[in-house]
């Protein structure tokens, strides 16, 4: 698995900073760019799965019971689920509380 | 055995890029350029070479087309000029962070405003630090010479930059000089197929010209700015076996008469061979003077320069473009830090001249070698302005 970034010294880069590893864009978490983060309160919840179609950033997972967890690594707190979801089961709150 | 034939410098430019077996062209016609371009278009409509001739609808779709048939393993050329270098320009730093061996001549012309379609080195300066291996050749036969040179080294798997030929403008792309052609079986020997280190292929998907956050760009550039670098003994060897194979060695800061030398003129590009003359002049009335001509420009060679002039009192710099607000020419604001460090340097006059194809004569070097022998101090002025 490709190195994260911060990691890589210069002399590690291939030529012309070719990516020869498909898809390694995973390994990037884009959570470290979040300002609020999403606090899901399950009661309320209806397994409609409208939050997991609208994630931009598919940080969003249906659970084998139909319910849903973000995914903090990638969830970059665009509030997107929050705004889409019918029954306000999502709501944000700042990383620093 | 090679012939040497009279030929428009552009036709046997051309011809150059025919015998490097060039699998794609795209370029669009802009003087001084288009006879490069145009005879290239006859050669691959005749079917001499079988390439691909793209004929875009502006430099920067050449310059991306040469980028992307590069990327798939292409060897791949373009020329240009003056504006068409400045529209290109987005993609010409690009394919230098990309790593691509794509030849371009630059047939030198100024940039507007206003509009001039004759020679300088403003459209060259423009670029300076673009991270193309850049070269300056002085008369035909170098402009033929460094086609293949230019692929040679730049498909080096230790050098892998792009490379630009600097040719002036009309005094060389429009005039009929002497060119020695070699024969095919010599350029094959010396420039085998272009076998690139990645390319664009399905079977191996690789992404190129990704995006770098601040955590990696930083080191990205300094494996870009050490590729430049550390790509001077191989240009110095492809230079070198070309010689070995064709008689005519070339080499990054070329002297004329500076054995002994206490003033010192220095060139670039095809003026060069008019101050000699003028040397050659100054010589004969009893003159300690030579001429340093810069034909590496980037990566500069710092070290070959200083040894070039070491006895020196005095340099007379003439640069044909200007830097706005700066110290004067570019070339001698370089040679100005390439000797910073020395403990005794000469001093450094600089003459901006020969812009937009004003002629400079050999009586001219004289004058202003003359005018810096006389003015004390480090200045700099536009060489016969009316005042």
């Amino acid at each position: 698995m490709a190195k994260l970034e911060h990691e890589i010294t210069w002399k590690e880069l291939n030529v012309g900073c070719v990516i020869d590893e498909p898809g390694n864009a995973a390994v990037y978490r884009t959570g470290d760019w979040r300002s609020q983060r999403p606090v899901y309160n399950k009661d309320r919840c209806i397994r409609c799965g409208t939050c997991y179609v609208f994630c931009p950033d598919m940080a969003i997972k249906i659970l084998a019971d139909g319910y849903i967890e973000h995914d903090l690594y990638y969830c970059k707190g665009c509030g997107i689920c929050v705004e889409e979801c019918p029954t306000d089961a999502i709501t944000m709150v700042d990383e620093e509380e | 055995m090679a012939t040497r034939v009279g030929m428009e410098v552009s036709i046997a430019a051309a011809e150059a890029i025919k015998q490097a077996n060039v699998d794609v062209v795209a370029a669009y016609p802009i003087t001084p350029q288009t006879h490069i371009v145009e005879h290239l278009a006859e050669v691959v409509n005749n079917g001499e070479l079988d390439a691909e001739f793209i004929p875009v609808e502006s430099e920067h779709s050449a310059m991306s087309v040469c980028t992307g048939s590069s990327a798939a393993g292409a060897r791949s050329f373009t020329c240009t000029s003056s504006q068409g270098l400045a529209l290109m320009s987005e993609i010409v730093y690009i394919t230098a962070s990309l790593r691509l061996p794509i030849l371009m001549l630059l047939a030198n012309r100024s940039l507007s405003g206003p509009l001039s379609i004759w020679n300088d080195h403003s459209d060259v300066m423009s670029v300076r630090d673009c991270g193309w291996i850049q070269v300056f050749v002085e008369n035909g036969q170098e402009v033929y010479d460094h086609v293949f040179i230019g692929y040679r080294v730049a498909e080096d798997r230790n050098v892998l930059l792009p490379y630009m030929v600097n040719l002036d403008g009309f005094i060389l792309t429009h005039v009929i000089e002497p060119v020695e052609f070699l024969d095919q079986e010599i350029v094959d020997r010396y420039l085998s197929p272009y076998h690139p280190l990645y390319t664009l292929h399905p079977d191996h998907p690789v992404t190129m010209g990704a995006f770098a956050m601040p955590a990696l760009y930083t080191e990205t550039k300094k494996a870009q700015a050490e590729a430049l670098t550390e790509a001077m003994p191989y240009i110095l060897k492809g230079w070198q076996e070309f010689g070995d194979l064709t008689g005519r060695y070339y080499h990054p800061v070329e002297t004329y008469k500076t054995e002994d030398a206490k003033v010192v003129l220095v060139t670039q590009g095809s003026l060069s061979e008019t101050a000699s003359i003028a040397i050659d002049s100054l010589r004969g009335a009893g003159e300690p003077v030579g001429l340093v001509k810069i034909r590496l420009w980037r990566p500069f060679p710092f070290e070959e320069f200083s040894e070039a002039v070491a006895g020196a009192d005095l340099l007379v710099v003439m640069d044909r473009a200007i830097s706005y607000g700066g110290p004067g020419g570019p070339l001698a604001g370089e040679i100005r830090s390439a000797l910073y460090a020395q403990e005794k340097h000469p001093r450094v006059v600089n003459f901006i001249a020969g812009i937009a194809g004003r002629d400079v004569a050999p009586e001219d070097f004289v004058q202003m070698i003359h005018q810096a022998k006389e003015r004390p101090g480090e200045w700099y002025e536009l060489y016969g302005v009316r005042e």
